[in-house]
C-alpha cells in the first residue's frame, strides 16, 4: 500500500447513492389519474443458470423463481421477475445487494449458474391510476387490457425507443424498471403522455 | 353578410348558436354544426380557390373528404397554420380564420390565370417536353418558377407549437366508418361481447344517415334511430366511439392507423390537449364500412364554381340547411340526380331541368320528379357551362345515336352532377386485398382478402338502406365470432354473403348501381373544350386521350404521364372516369386496363402526427452518464457518441477572461495528463459480465486471444472478430475469478457485441455453462491517468495494495473507495500510468468529486474525448471504427500479437486462413508525419505516390486519425496504407483540392515507443 | 408492423424483435477442415427462396431468445415459429395462420 499523505483522508460520511430521476421527480406535477413515482434504491441481481440451480437460488432469495413465462413471484417485499427461460431479475427494494449476493452464491455453489449485481444498472418508476395504461400505451405497443396483461405479469418490452421491464402489480399499478441513462427519457415521455390529464 | 342561402328550418346545425368567422379577410356568420364549406355556401360563396395548373376559379365539388378543390389555409396564428385543409371537413368554430390558396393578388383576380390562356402549351407531359433546353436551366430557372406558380398551400415557417400524441390500442373488432353499415356492424359485434372500436372521419357519427330526411329505420325516422343507436353503443363498456378519426392506413397484420383530430374544431383549445392523436390499432378483425363516393360527370367546363356533385348538394341542404343556389340544372346518369332534385326543391331551390344521360328513364324517383313538375330530359348531356367566377348558365343538348344535337342554354347558378357511386375500396386495397371488376355494378369490388377483414355495405357494392344495414349487422356478427379465434388464418377468404341474425327493416329510396364511367359526348372542338377528370391536378379528358395517342397503354403510365389521380385526393373523384376514358380510347374493357394502387394515407396526414412526442430532447434517448451533470457544471462542451452525450473538452477562461477554443483546451489537457494527472469519464464503455464454469472456454471461442491461462486478478486487451475474419470490437477484459470475466467493449459496440455473443451461445454452443449479463450501466468508470495517478487515488482506496509490485499494469483488484465497492483496473489508454475506477453508477458522481478533490494538489485536470483521442493516437492505439472499417484484419491493424496462434478455433479464425487475408499489399496501419509539422491532415484524405499520375490516380490508402500533438509540438496522423509497413521511411503525398501535402510513413507510435511510462 | 409469435412469450409486435438471417445454418464443427469454397458457402451463400423461408429471429426486447420461424416471403405472413434447436416443421405455406 502506498503511504497516504495526511491530507485528503477518506471522508467518514458514507457516500449517498444518486437517482437519475431526482431533478425530474422534484418538479413533477400531481396527476391523480396517472401518478408517477421515482422509486428508491433497491438491490437488483440477475440470476441465470441451469435447472439444478434455479430452486436453491429462489430459496436463498426467499422468493421462488417463477417458471411460467412473463410472470413474477413476490414474497416478503421481494420480487422475482421472469425475464427469459433462463433469466430472472431479483429485486429487493431498499436492500443492500452484497448480503443477498453472498447468500444466493452460497446456496448455489457448484451448480452451473451466473449471478450478477446490477443494482445500479436501472431505476424504478411507478405509473399508477385509472389512466396508467393509457399513459403507457403512448409508448408501449402491448395490449394492456387485464385479459392480455394480467396482474402478476412482467416482461421486457419497449417504451418509445427505450427498453424497459414492465410489471403489473395491480389493475391500475404498473412498475417500470429502466436502465439508468434511459430513465430521464422515459420519465419525460411519461410526463408528456399524462399532460392532458387532470 | 347574412345567411341568404340558408333554408328556413331543418338540418343538424344549431341555429341557436351562431358563429362568426373570416374567409380571405371578410367576416361571415354560420352556425355550430357547420363546416367551413356549408357556412360559405349558406352565405352564397362558391369561389373558394384557384386550380393547381391553370389557376381556374374553383368552387366546392363535394361535401366530404373527397373534395378536390376547396383547399384552404386555416390559421390560429403564424405558427398554427395548416395549409391544404379541405373546407368540407373544417368544422366551424367562433373566430375561425381561413384563407384561399394558389392565387395572387386575390381570389377573384388572379394573375396566374394567364396559364389558362396558355393551356395549349401546357399539355400532359409538358415538363418532359418543354423544359429540356438549355441543359441545367431546369434546376436554375424552370423548376423554381414552376414551383412558385403551381402548387397548393404554403407551409408555415415557424416550428409547430402544437402537441401531437400517439397511442396504441387493441380491439377484437375495428369498424371503419359509422354510416348505416358501420353502425349496424358495431352494434352486432358489441352485442356479441366483442371489444369494439368504431371510428369515422366526420365530426358526427352517422354517415349518409346524417343527410336523410325521409328514410325510416325500424319504424322510426333515420335521425331518431341514429341517436338511439349511438346512445346504446356509447353506454357499453366494450365500445369506443371515435368521431373526427380517419382510418388512413392499413398495415400488415391488421394494424390500422387512425388520425384523430382533437382540437381543430375548438375555438380555444386547452394548451395541454394534443392537436391530433395517432392511434395504432391492432384489431383481431376489421370491418370496413367506408361507403361509396359519388362520381362526377366529365363534360366541358364542368369545373366552374357552382358545379357540385348532386348528392353533396343534397347533404348541404338536408344536413346543413344550406342551399347551393337558387336555380339548379341537374346532369345525371343515375337516380341520385332525381333524389337531390326532389330534396333541393323541397328546400326551396328551383330545379331548371334534369338532363339524364340515360335514354330510358323509369322508376320511382324519376316518376316523383315528373310528378313534381320538374323538366326531365332523357338522352341529354351538358356540353358546356358559362359564367366568369360562378356558373351562370348550362348548355344542354340531346344525344341521338351517339350524335350530339344543337345546344340549348339554360340560365342557372348551380349545376348538380352525378355519374353514380364508386365503392370506396381504398382501405381494402391498402390491405393488399384483391379487387374484382363487377360488370353488373360497374365497379371494382373487394375480392379475395389477405388480412382478417371484411367489407360491409356500399363499399362492397351493396345498395338499398335495409340491405346495407343488414349486411353491416351480418358482417359485424361474423367479425365478432371470428375474433374469438386468435389463430385463424382468414387469409385468402372471399367476402361472404353473410345473413344477419335479425332483420333491420328500413325504407328509403334505392339508387341502385346505375351510373356512367368516362367522358360524356359533347360534339365540341376537342382541342378547345376542357372537360375535367381530375380537378385537383387539372387533368382533362383531352390530356388522357393525348397520353393514349402518345403510346401509353397501362393505366400506371397514363397516371404518371398526366398526373391524374396523383394529387392529394388520390383520385377519389377521378380514378374511375380516367379508366373509362382510356377504355374507350383503346377500345379495351375496363378490367383489362388495370387499376392504380391505393396507398396510405387515405386523406393527407400531418407530419406532426407521425412525429408525435418524438421531437426536441426526446426525439431519441439522450443518454447521460452519472458524471454528466458535474461535467456540465464545469463548463464541458459535449459531443454525441451514439445516443450518449460525452464531455468533448473542458474549456477554461484564459487570460483576459476569454474562453479557450477546443484546440487550446485539448493542448492544455494533453500536457496535464503527460506531466501530472488527468481524469476522464469512461462510463459509456460497454460492459458485459460473463459468468459460469465454461466462461474461459467461451472467451476463447469469441476472442482471438488465449484466455485459459489468464489468472484471476489480471487484465488483457481482447480482440473480437466477426466470422469473416475482420475486427468487430475490442476492449480490456478482467478476469475476476476462474468463472467470472468483466468484459469491456467500445461505447458504440456494446449492444452489438452482446447480441453477437448471445447468438453463438444460444444457437451454436447451448451446451456451454456460461451466461451473459450487460453491466454497462451498473458501473461508472473514472479513468485517472498520468504520472501522479497512483498518488491521487491512494488515500481514497481501502483493501487494495496499490504498490507497483502488488498491483502492476494490467491488473484488477476489488476493494472499496470511500466505502463504495470498486473494481479497480490498472490500465491505460494514454500511455501513462493509469487506473480505471469502476464503482456502482449510483455513486459515480460522488466518487468522481472525491477523486477530483484528492487530485487538486496535483492540479488534476478533467479531460474529454478529444484529449483521449489525441493521447491514444500519440501511442498508436487504434479505435475500432476509426482505424478499422469492417475490412481490417487484426494484422492490418497491428494487432497480430493479440491472435492466439495455437488456438484450434475461434470466431473468424478460418477466414484469417484465406490467402487474401495475409496478402502483403493489404492496407496496414502506419503513422504519417507531414514534412511541414504545422500541417494537420484531414481525416479521410487519400494517400498516393504521385498526385500528377494519370486519372484514375492509384489510391494507396487514407488518413484515419489526425491531430495536432501539443506534447510533441507537431502534427501526427494514423493511416491505413497498402503494404504500409514495408513503406516505412517512404515519402508519400496527400492530395488536396489545391495542392498536395508531403508526408513520411513512420511507425504508428509517436510517443514513448518503449512504453516505459506505463508503470509510472 | 408484423406480429411475431415468440415461442416463450407469445404474440408480440415486430419492434420487440431483431431479424437474424436464415435458420438451420450450423457453424461447422471444425472450420479448418473446410476448403475456402466450403467456408465461403457457409459464410455467405443463402437460399433466398420465394415462398417458405426458415429464418432466425431474436426476441431482443423480450425474453432475449433466438428462435426460428417459417415465413412466406410472398405474403409476408408467418406460418409457424419454433425454438432454436428444433427441426424445421414439415408444413406448407397454406397451413397455419398469422398467429
Amino acid at each position: 500500500m502506498v503511504e497516504s499523505p495526511s491530507v485528503n483522508m477518506p471522508s467518514t460520511t458514507p457516500l449517498a447513492p444518486a437517482s437519475p430521476l431526482t431533478a425530474l421527480a422534484a418538479v413533477s406535477r400531481a396527476v391523480a389519474s396517472a401518478r408517477l413515482v421515482a422509486l428508491g434504491p433497491a438491490a437488483r441481481l440477475v440470476f441465470r443458470g441451469r435447472e439444478a440451480a434455479i430452486g436453491p437460488a429462489g430459496e436463498a432469495f426467499g422468493v421462488a423463481l417463477p417458471r411460467e413465462a412473463c410472470r413474477f413471484n413476490a414474497a416478503g417485499g421481494r420480487f422475482a421477475f421472469w425475464l427469459g427461460p433462463d433469466e430472472w431479475l431479483l429485486l429487493a427494494p431498499g436492500a443492500e445487494p452484497a448480503p443477498l449476493f453472498a447468500a444466493i452464491e452460497a446456496a448455489t455453489t457448484g451448480l452451473p449458474h451466473s449471478l450478477v449485481d446490477v443494482s445500479a444498472r436501472s431505476t424504478g418508476i411507478e405509473v399508477a391510476g385509472e389512466k396508467a395504461a393509457f399513459v403507457l400505451n403512448q409508448g408501449n405497443p402491448l395490449d394492456l387490457s387485464l385479459g392480455a396483461f394480467p396482474v402478476g405479469m412482467c416482461t421486457r418490452t419497449i417504451f418509445h425507443k427505450a427498453e424497459i421491464v414492465l410489471v403489473r402489480h395491480a389493475p391500475d399499478v404498473f412498475h417500470i424498471d429502466v436502465w439508468r441513462s434511459f430513465a430521464p427519457y422515459v420519465w419525460e415521455l411519461l410526463e408528456d403522455a399524462r399532460r392532458e390529464l387532470a | 353578410m347574412t345567411n341568404r342561402f340558408r333554408t328556413a328550418s331543418g338540418g343538424r346545425i344549431d341555429r341557436a348558436a351562431p358563429l362568426s368567422f373570416r374567409f380571405d379577410g371578410q367576416t361571415f356568420s354560420g352556425f355550430k354544426g357547420d363546416t367551413l364549406a356549408s357556412a360559405l355556401i349558406a352565405n352564397g360563396v362558391h369561389l373558394i380557390g384557384r386550380s393547381f395548373k391553370y389557376h381556374r376559379p374553383r368552387g366546392f365539388l363535394s361535401a366530404g373528404s373527397d373534395e378536390p378543390n376547396a383547399l384552404v389555409n386555416v390559421a390560429r396564428d403564424a405558427a398554427r397554420a395548416a395549409p391544404n385543409l379541405r373546407a368540407t371537413q373544417v368544422e366551424l368554430h367562433e373566430g375561425l380564420k381561413a384563407q384561399s390558396q394558389n392565387r395572387w393578388p386575390s381570389l377573384s383576380f388572379d394573375a396566374g390565370a394567364v396559364n389558362d390562356l396558355a393551356s395549349p402549351f401546357l399539355p400532359s407531359g409538358f415538363y418532359y417536353k418543354t423544359f429540356m433546353w438549355p441543359a441545367g436551366a431546369w434546376k436554375r430557372f424552370y423548376e423554381p418558377k414552376i414551383r412558385a406558380m403551381a402548387g397548393l398551400g404554403v407551409a408555415p415557417e415557424l416550428p409547430d407549437p402544437d402537441r401531437y400524441t400517439q397511442n396504441h390500442a387493441h380491439c377484437d373488432v375495428l369498424v371503419v366508418g359509422a354510416g348505416p353499415a358501420g353502425l349496424a356492424a358495431a352494434l352486432a359485434a358489441a352485442e356479441s361481447g366483442a371489444r369494439v372500436i368504431l371510428c369515422d372521419e366526420q365530426a358526427e357519427l352517422g354517415g349518409s344517415l346524417l343527410s336523410e330526411v325521409s328514410a325510416t329505420i325500424e319504424g322510426r325516422p333515420a335521425a331518431e334511430w341514429l341517436a338511439a343507436t349511438l346512445a346504446s353503443l356509447a353506454a357499453r363498456d366494450n365500445v369506443t366511439l371515435m368521431p373526427r378519426t380517419t382510418a388512413f392506413g392499413y398495415f400488415p397484420h391488421n394494424l390500422i392507423a387512425l388520425a384523430e383530430r382533437v382540437t381543430d374544431h375548438l375555438a380555444t383549445p386547452g394548451a395541454d390537449l394534443p392537436r391530433e392523436r395517432l392511434w395504432q390499432v391492432r384489431a383481431t378483425e376489421v370491418v370496413i364500412a367506408a361507403g361509396a363516393l359519388e362520381r362526377p360527370l366529365v363534360f366541358p367546363e364542368n369545373d366552374r364554381p357552382g358545379v357540385l356533385l348532386a348528392d353533396s348538394a343534397r347533404t348541404y341542404a338536408n344536413r346543413y340547411g344550406a342551399k347551393v343556389g337558387e336555380r339548379a340544372v341537374i346532369f345525371t346518369a343515375c337516380d341520385a340526380g332525381y333524389r337531390a332534385a326532389l330534396d333541393l326543391k323541397a328546400a326551396g331551390v328551383s330545379i331548371a331541368a334534369i338532363a339524364d344521360l340515360r335514354t330510358e328513364v323509369s322508376g320511382e324517383l324519376p316518376a316523383r320528379a315528373l310528378a313534381a313538375g320538374i323538366d326531365v330530359r332523357p338522352s341529354t348531356v351538358l356540353v358546356g357551362t358559362k359564367g366568369r367566377l360562378r356558373v351562370s348558365s348550362a348548355q344542354l343538348a340531346k344525344v341521338k345515336n351517339g350524335a350530339v344535337g344543337p345546344a340549348e342554354t339554360i340560365a342557372c347558378d348551380s349545376v348538380l352532377i352525378s355519374g353514380g357511386f364508386t365503392p370506396s375500396v381504398h382501405l381494402f386495397s391498402q390491405s393488399r386485398g384483391k379487387l374484382i371488376w363487377d360488370g353488373a355494378a360497374g365497379a371494382y369490388l373487394p375480392g379475395t382478402s389477405v388480412e382478417r377483414e371484411r367489407s360491409a355495405g356500399a363499399c362492397r357494392g351493396v345498395h338499398g338502406l335495409q340491405r346495407v344495414l343488414e349486411d353491416g349487422y351480418a358482417q359485424g356478427e361474423a367479425a365478432a365470432l371470428a375474433s374469438r379465434d386468435h389463430a385463424s388464418p382468414a387469409r385468402g377468404a372471399t367476402p361472404a354473403p353473410a345473413t344477419p341474425s335479425r332483420a333491420i327493416p328500413a325504407s328509403a329510396e334505392d339508387l341502385g348501381s346505375a351510373g356512367f364511367i368516362g367522358a360524356t359526348p359533347h360534339g365540341r372542338n376537342p382541342a378547345l373544350a376542357k372537360a375535367f377528370v381530375d380537378w385537383q391536378n387539372d387533368v382533362t379528358s383531352k390530356d388522357i386521350l393525348l397520353a393514349t395517342r402518345e403510346g401509353m397503354r397501362s393505366i400506371e403510365h397514363v397516371k404518371r404521364y398526366t398526373t391524374t389521380g396523383m394529387a392529394t385526393d388520390q383520385g377519389k373523384t377521378s380514378n374511375m372516369n380516367t379508366l373509362g376514358i382510356v377504355s374507350e380510347a383503346l377500345d379495351t374493357p375496363v378490367p383489362k386496363i388495370g387499376l392504380t394502387t391505393f396507398r396510405p394515407p387515405f386523406t393527407p396526414t400531418t407530419f406532426g402526427l407521425f412525429a408525435g412526442a418524438a421531437r426536441g430532447d426526446v426525439f431519441d434517448p439522450l443518454r447521460k452518464t452519472a458524471i454528466h451533470d458535474w461535467a456540465a457544471e464545469h463548463g464541458a462542451a459535449f459531443e454525441d457518441v451514439g445516443n450518449w452525450k460525452r464531455a468533448h473538452y473542458f474549456p477554461r477562461a484564459g487570460a483576459g477572461g476569454r474562453m479557450e477554443d477546443m484546440h487550446a483546451a485539448v493542448a492544455r489537457e494533453c500536457k496535464a495528463v503527460r506531466a501530472s494527472v488527468g481524469m476522464f469519464d469512461a462510463s459509456t464503455l460497454g460492459k458485459i459480465e460473463i459468468v459460469g464454469p465454461d466462461a474461459a472456454e467461451f472467451m476463447n471461442r469469441m476472442y482471438t486471444n488465449a484466455w485459459a491461462k489468464l489468472e484471476p486478478g489480471r487484465l488483457r486487451y481482447g480482440v473480437m472478430l466477426r466470422e469473416d475474419g475482420f475486427v468487430m470490437d475490442d476492449g480490456v477484459v478482467g478476469r475476476m475469478a476462474a468463472d467470472r470475466f468483466h468484459v469491456t467493449t467500445t461505447t458504440g459496440g456494446a449492444p452489438r457485441v452482446l447480441a453477437h455473443m448471445e447468438d453463438y451461445l444460444q444457437t451454436e454452443w447451448p451446451d456451454l455453462d456460461v451466461w451473459l449479463t450487460s453491466t454497462t450501466e451498473q458501473w461508472s468508470v473514472i479513468a485517472v491517468q498520468g504520472p501522479k495517478a497512483r498518488e491521487v487515488i491512494a488515500p481514497l482506496i481501502e483493501g487494495i495494495d496499490l504498490s507497483k509490485e502488488a498491483f502492476p499494469h494490467m491488473c484488477v483488484r476489488e476493494g472499496t473507495i470511500l466505502g463504495v465497492p470498486t473494481r479497480l483496473f490498472s490500465v491505460s489508454f494514454t500511455g501513462e500510468l493509469g487506473f480505471e475506477i469502476n464503482v456502482p453508477s449510483a455513486y459515480g458522481r460522488a466518487v468522481w468529486e472525491a477523486v477530483y478533490a484528492a487530485g487538486e494538489r496535483f492540479g488534476i485536470t478533467p479531460y474529454g474525448t478529444e484529449t483521449m483521442h489525441v493521447l491514444r493516437a500519440e501511442k498508436g492505439y487504434i479505435i475500432v471504427g476509426q482505424e478499422t472499417d469492417g475490412t481490417a484484419t487484426p494484422d492490418d491493424a497491428n494487432l497480430g500479437w493479440a491472435v492466439g496462434k495455437a488456438k484450434k478455433d475461434f470466431v473468424g479464425k478460418r477466414s484469417l486462413a484465406r490467402d487474401a487475408m495475409s496478402a502483403p499489399d493489404r492496407r496496414q496501419l502506419v503513422g504519417l508525419k507531414t514534412t511541414d509539422p504545422k500541417i494537420v491532415l484531414e481525416e479521410g484524405a487519400q494517400i498516393v505516390t504521385d498526385p500528377a499520375a494519370p486519372v484514375p490516380v492509384p489510391m494507396l490508402g487514407f488518413v484515419t486519425s489526425s491531430y495536432h500533438s501539443a506534447v510533441l509540438g507537431r502534427s501526427i496522423a494514423l493511416a491505413m496504407v497498402k503494404g504500409g509497413r514495408a513503406r516505412i521511411g517512404q515519402k508519400l503525398m496527400v492530395p488536396m483540392p489545391t495542392h498536395a501535402i508531403e508526408v513520411e510513413v513512420v511507425e504508428p507510435v509517436f510517443y514513448d515507443p518503449k512504453g516505459e511510462r506505463l508503470n509510472g | 408492423m408484423l406480429i411475431i409469435t415468440c415461442p416463450w412469450c407469445g404474440a408480440r409486435p415486430e419492434v420487440e424483435f431483431r431479424y437474424g438471417g436464415e435458420a438451420h445454418i450450423a457453424r461447422p464443427a471444425d472450420p479448418s477442415a473446410l476448403t475456402d469454397q466450403e467456408w465461403a458457402d457457409f459464410l455467405y451463400n443463402r437460399t433466398n427462396p420465394k415462398g417458405l423461408h426458415a429464418e432466425r429471429w431474436r426476441h431482443i426486447h423480450g425474453c432475449g431468445r433466438y428462435f426460428n420461424a417459417l415465413r412466406d416471403t410472398v405474403s409476408d405472413f408467418f406460418v409457424t415459429t419454433y425454438k432454436a434447436g428444433e427441426a424445421r416443421p414439415d408444413v406448407d405455406a397454406s397451413s397455419g395462420g398469422s398467429k
